[in-house]
């Protein structure tokens, strides 16, 4: 089943004419036409999409907060920052089908009472900046964005704007701060930003790929889109696959499918017909899945059954030569370089957190050194200001838990080295 | 005894080629050219970088001090980002991919292999002013990993001779380009 990846493949797809004998804008003039604001909030409430930025809150119950809230303009944010490691799914949508992602923008507008949207997207992302940037121009030439779209009195302008290189900023709050010229740093939550948001005024953030769904989901009604995938959480799902897999890559997939079919059977095995050692199921962010976990679904709740998260949908693969201390190590660096510093147990933690697991690699650790790591982790984990340096102990504590042996053969092969050395501690 | 100042030092003073004055009116126009600055600073310092290949310091004074928001603001933004420099770059920036989905398919062999050919490390820029080389966490086409970005384009499923291959490509066009 495609919907969000079905115009892919086709000659000029990000063109305005190729998105319109697709279905294209068919259901913003519905929209527009027949329904009232309240209907299309029903309709997705229907549909229980979920968004993929990677928290999977209901998107038709952010949209009725925001519509409630009287205090105007309002404004819809599209959140195109993809900078989770492992993630390269949002760009299919802005480079293949960026009309796609529009209309979904002027539905939502519309639903909310926005006048107002913008499309963050990550710096490192610039011919898609240009494509919606191109894009923009084109729904605007045939009024299906811009002022009074469609003779209908609804107006809905969108503005491009380039991220300027932080991870932090794919927070929403963060976002928000960022897209008002300050430091990319995250706000207090509660107040949330369908109250509280852009300017302060109501507004939603959503995703890239929450955003493409709405107009399939408009034309085709919700009870269609929740008999996708599985009941709680339904759609398909964009999953962008990488590491020692055959065929990386985007697939897009029901919500739910098995985390050994997307490997096996869509990304083509593991790499030079080498065994599965782990995956990381929600990128650098997400706790690992050794081989005993093959067969979990691949959705949110099945995931967090799992004790780790599906996030955006990045999975990271990693063959039987890989070395998971070096690899949880590359993620902590990560951490460490975007914590956006503004309190203490992210910032200062996983300074420290890396400092050991460097120590570690180098040989200089010692088996305490886990139980220290894990009990800094925790800290980090409950007290951190926001989702970054909550996620960010998930690789090392996973790690650590399936693969113990792989951090104590580095501790003991330092300790032999001391031994040997006669400076035995 | 040895004095402040010399014979040689005062010869050197004179000699010195005269310092560049950096031409302001870009910065002007690009601030004149947002009619509504409020939360427009990034846009702007983004254009300012555009002109200039950094952002000047002088530059991003005159933007604050036109904004009329404080200059520590504006270099609260411009150290926060990291796509933001404030030392002049060469005319081509490299990003290599550390990333970990990069890494497990040999991304460091081509990382290495930069650093070797271009003679510098990260965050540096090569002493003729051609190319800034930079390591970066992810740059979102790990399907295409190992990956680098010369630019605005990304190169995927590099190997080390594919890499020498591109540089000598990009150096061959930095030459046309400047005999031009
Ligand atoms: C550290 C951090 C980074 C995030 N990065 C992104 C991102 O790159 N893209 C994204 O859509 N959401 C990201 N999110 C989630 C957003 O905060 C927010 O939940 C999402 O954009 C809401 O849209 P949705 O409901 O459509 O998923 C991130 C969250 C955190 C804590
Ligand atoms: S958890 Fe990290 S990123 Fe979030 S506010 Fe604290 S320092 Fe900033
Ligand atoms: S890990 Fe290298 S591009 Fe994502």
């Amino acid at each position: 089943m495609k919907i969000l990846t079905r115009n892919v493949g086709q000659p000029n797809p990000a063109h305005i004419d190729s998105y319109l004998v697709n279905e294209g804008y068919m259901a913003l003039p519905r929209v527009l036409r027949e329904m009232s604001p309240e209907d299309v909030i029903d309709e997705i409430k229907i549909s229980r999409l979920r968004g993929r930025g990677g928290a999977g809150f209901p998107a038709g119950m952010k949209w009725d907060f925001a519509s409630r809230d009287r205090r105007t303009p309002k404004h819809i944010i599209c959140n195109a920052d993809e900078g989770e490691p492992g993630t390269f799914k949002d760009r299919v949508i802005i480079e293949y089908d960026p009309h796609a992602l529009l209309e979904g923008m002027a539905i939502a507008g519309y639903a909310v009472g926005a006048t107002r949207g913008f499309i963050y997207i990550r710096g490192e992302y610039p011919e898609g900046a240009r494509i919606l940037e191109r894009a923009i121009r084109q729904a605007e030439a045939r009024s299906f964005l811009g002022r009074n779209i469609l003779n209908s009195g609804f107006d809905f302008v969108i503005t491009v704007h380039r991220g300027a290189g932080a991870y932090i900023c794919g927070e929403e709050t963060a976002l928000i701060e960022s897209l008002e010229g300050k430091r990319g740093q995250s706000r207090i939550r509660p107040p949330f930003p369908v109250n509280v948001g852009y300017r302060n005024l109501p507004t939603v953030v959503n995703n890239v790929e929450t955003l493409a769904n709405v107009a399939p989901i408009i034309l085709r009604g919700g009870s269609w889109y929740a008999g996708i995938g599985i009941a709680e959480c339904p759609g398909t799902k964009l999953f962008s696959i990488s590491g020692n897999v055959e065929k990386p890559g985007v697939y897009e997939l029901p919500m739910g499918v098995p985390l050994r079919e997307l490997i096996f059977e869509h990304a083509g095995g593991i790499t030079g017909g080498r065994n599965f050692k782990a995956a990381f199921p929600g990128g650098a962010s997400s706790g690992c899945l050794d081989a005993s976990e093959l067969d979990v679904r691949m959705d949110f709740n099945s995931l967090a059954a799992a004790g780790t998260m599906l996030g955006s949908g990045a999975v990271v693969v990693l063959d039987e030569t890989a070395d998971m201390v070096k690899a949880a190590c590359v993620f902590t660096r990560f951490f460490e370089h975007e914590s956006c510093g503004k309190c203490t147990p992210c910032r200062e933690g996983v300074y420290w957190v890396r400092q050991i697991m460097e120590n570690i690699l180098q040989g200089r650790g010692s088996e305490a050194d886990l139980d220290l790591l894990l009990d800094i982790c925790d800290s980090i984990r409950t007290t951190s200001f926001c989702g970054l340096g909550e996620a960010s102990v998930n690789p090392i504590v996973s790690t650590i838990k399936k693969f113990r042996d792989e951090y104590l053969a580095y501790i003991h092969a330092g300790s032999q080295e001391r031994t040997a050395l006669g400076e035995a501690s | 005894m040895s004095a402040d100042v010399t014979l040689e030092d005062v010869r050197e003073e004179l000699e010195r080629e005269p310092e560049e004055v950096l031409d302001l009116a870009p910065v002007y126009r690009i601030i004149e050219s947002h009619r509504e600055m409020k939360g427009m600073l990034i846009p702007i310092l983004q254009e300012v970088q555009q002109v200039y290949g950094y952002v000047p310091e002088e530059a991003a004074n005159l933007a604050a001090d036109l904004m009329g928001i404080y200059r520590s603001q504006v270099f609260g933004v411009l150290t926060f980002y990291t796509q933001f420099h404030l030392t002049p770059r060469g005319r081509h920036i490299i990003r290599a991919c550390s990333g970990t989905a990069c890494h497990v398919r040999g991304g460091k062999t081509v990382i290495n292999r930069l650093e070797t050919v271009l003679g510098i490390g990260h965050g540096e820029t090569t002493e003729d002013r051609f190319a800034s080389f930079e390591k970066v966490a992810c740059l979102g086409a790990c399907g295409l990993a190992p990956v680098i970005m010369i630019d605005n384009d990304a190169h995927g499923q590099l190997d080390p001779l594919k890499t020498d291959r591109i540089i000598e490509a990009l150096k061959e066009m930095d030459s046309m380009r400047r005999a031009d």
